[in-house]
């Protein structure tokens, strides 16, 4: 675990700088891949950033109308650069919305944007496991098991080691299957289904879990669901003999 | 025919598979009853005795009910300097509710932190941690770090760097403050 490194007077955050190189490599990724399923790197890059960028004054301003008090008493808080003071379920939404607004005025078909974008998501998926890794955060249990690493005051399952080697196979099995892609966005809910299985897996052996009555995990029961949309859009997406026809 | 019977039996896997894991996996007690102690959200705050400027012992755990911010800052530091002033303000205005900070400084010189608590016109409580032996168990490698105590005890936000915004204080504290003992 290295949350941060000191350089003079500067904090230089280290799970910080691994996402934003993570996010860097993904949109190089997507770049490149993007034209084997006939969409134009550059504008599925530019779908990405702008998607980003709206999203993020979208959190800021989500946060800020939930806590006006604090905002109107210090508005210049607005353009601070702290992300504690983020709603990323707002910066999802608007983030999401300025993308597909933007795809579609360049008239990019959507499954074939999600299809580029798939091996990208994977590859960012594995910086953030990398990134919880050196915070600290999306812990394990409490194991005796040899590979446990020594966290929080116990030996502990190194779930963000497992969370990226699943996500790296999965990158691998995406890029694979991509040779063959259509851009019907079948890919894309490949990937869904693959991250949506890691995390069911995975949060198995997690020891910050959100749970409900018995000790279940909500994160694996969200998972799950996401797991049966996936097997509900597949064939209709792919234009195949579904359970409906 | 066989395509809507790989169908299916895809349905019957994720359900099977799915649903026995979650089973197989419930969190066990220890995870559902309270935290242990580390310097991380979601765990209790790791107790500590350190002394003020005037020689007087204080203790996190004497705060337990109110809601604390402890700051770990030096003088050196050129975003510590920048947040005190908001502490201040935020302190002044939330005390009364019971909000409290305890400003945790390893510098060696207790004349220099006397010196700079007067010139920034500090009330809130500041404490010497001679040896770093606070800072090392709370693993502050940079300075400022912040941790965000609720009224069990419990770390609910760490803000590593800074300096925090006004509203980011307030917008935590004011979340804290309104969560019953």
């Amino acid at each position: 675990m290295l949350p941060y490194i000191q350089i003079g007077p500067a904090t230089v955050q280290l799970p910080g700088l691994v996402v934003l190189v993570g996010l860097w490599l993904a949109l190089e990724l997507t770049a490149r891949f993007a034209e084997r399923v006939r969409v134009s790197g550059d504008l599925a890059v530019n779908a990405v950033l702008w998607g980003l960028g709206v999203g993020v004054v979208a959190a800021r301003l989500g946060y800020a109308l939930r806590y006006l008090d604090a905002f109107l008493q210090a508005p210049g808080s607005l353009f601070s650069l702290n992300p504690q003071t983020l709603d990323p379920t707002l910066g999802a939404i608007g983030g999401l919305l300025a993308a597909w607004e933007y795809a579609r005025r360049k008239k990019l078909p959507l499954r074939a944007l999600l299809d580029a974008l798939s091996p990208g998501v994977l590859l960012f998926a594995f910086f953030l496991a990398i990134a919880q890794l050196l915070g600290g955060s999306a812990y394990g249990m409490p194991t005796k098991l040899p590979w446990g690493i020594e966290l929080w005051g116990a030996r502990r399952h190194p779930t963000q080691i497992y969370a990226a080697v699943l996500t790296l196979a999965a990158l691998g099995w995406i890029l694979r299957a991509g040779r063959a892609a259509r851009g019907d966005g079948t890919l894309f809910l490949q990937t869904v289904g693959l991250l949506a299985a890691i995390r069911l897996f995975v949060e198995g052996f997690r020891g910050d879990s959100v749970v409900i009555a018995g000790g279940v995990r909500v994160a694996q029961l969200v998972a799950l669901v996401v797991l049966l949309v996936v097997w509900w859009l597949y064939p209709r997406w792919s234009g195949g003999n579904g359970g409906s026809r | 025919m066989r395509q809507k019977r790989a169908y299916w039996l895809w349905l019957a896997a994720i359900l099977l598979l799915g649903g026995g894991w979650i089973w197989l996996t419930r969190a066990p007690q220890s995870v559902r009853s309270g935290p242990p102690p580390a310097p991380k959200e979601g765990f209790s705050a790791p107790d500590f005795t350190l002394q003020t400027l005037d020689g007087k012992s204080v203790s996190l755990g004497d705060f337990r009910g109110k809601v604390v911010l402890v700051n770990f800052w030096a003088t050196t530091c050129h975003p510590c300097r920048a947040e005190m002033p908001t502490m201040e303000r935020v302190y002044e205005q939330e005390r009364d509710k019971g909000f409290v900070v305890l400003a945790v400084t390893a510098e060696p010189s207790a004349e220099a932190v006397r010196a700079f608590v007067q010139n920034y016109g500090i009330t809130f409580t500041v404490l010497l941690d001679k040896n770093a032996k606070v800072s090392r168990e709370y693993r502050v490698y940079g300075t400022p770090t912040s941790f965000f105590v609720d009224r069990r005890g419990v770390i609910r936000w760490v803000v590593f760097g800074g300096p925090m915004s006004e509203a980011l204080i307030r917008s935590k504290v004011e979340t804290l403050l309104k969560e019953k003992p």
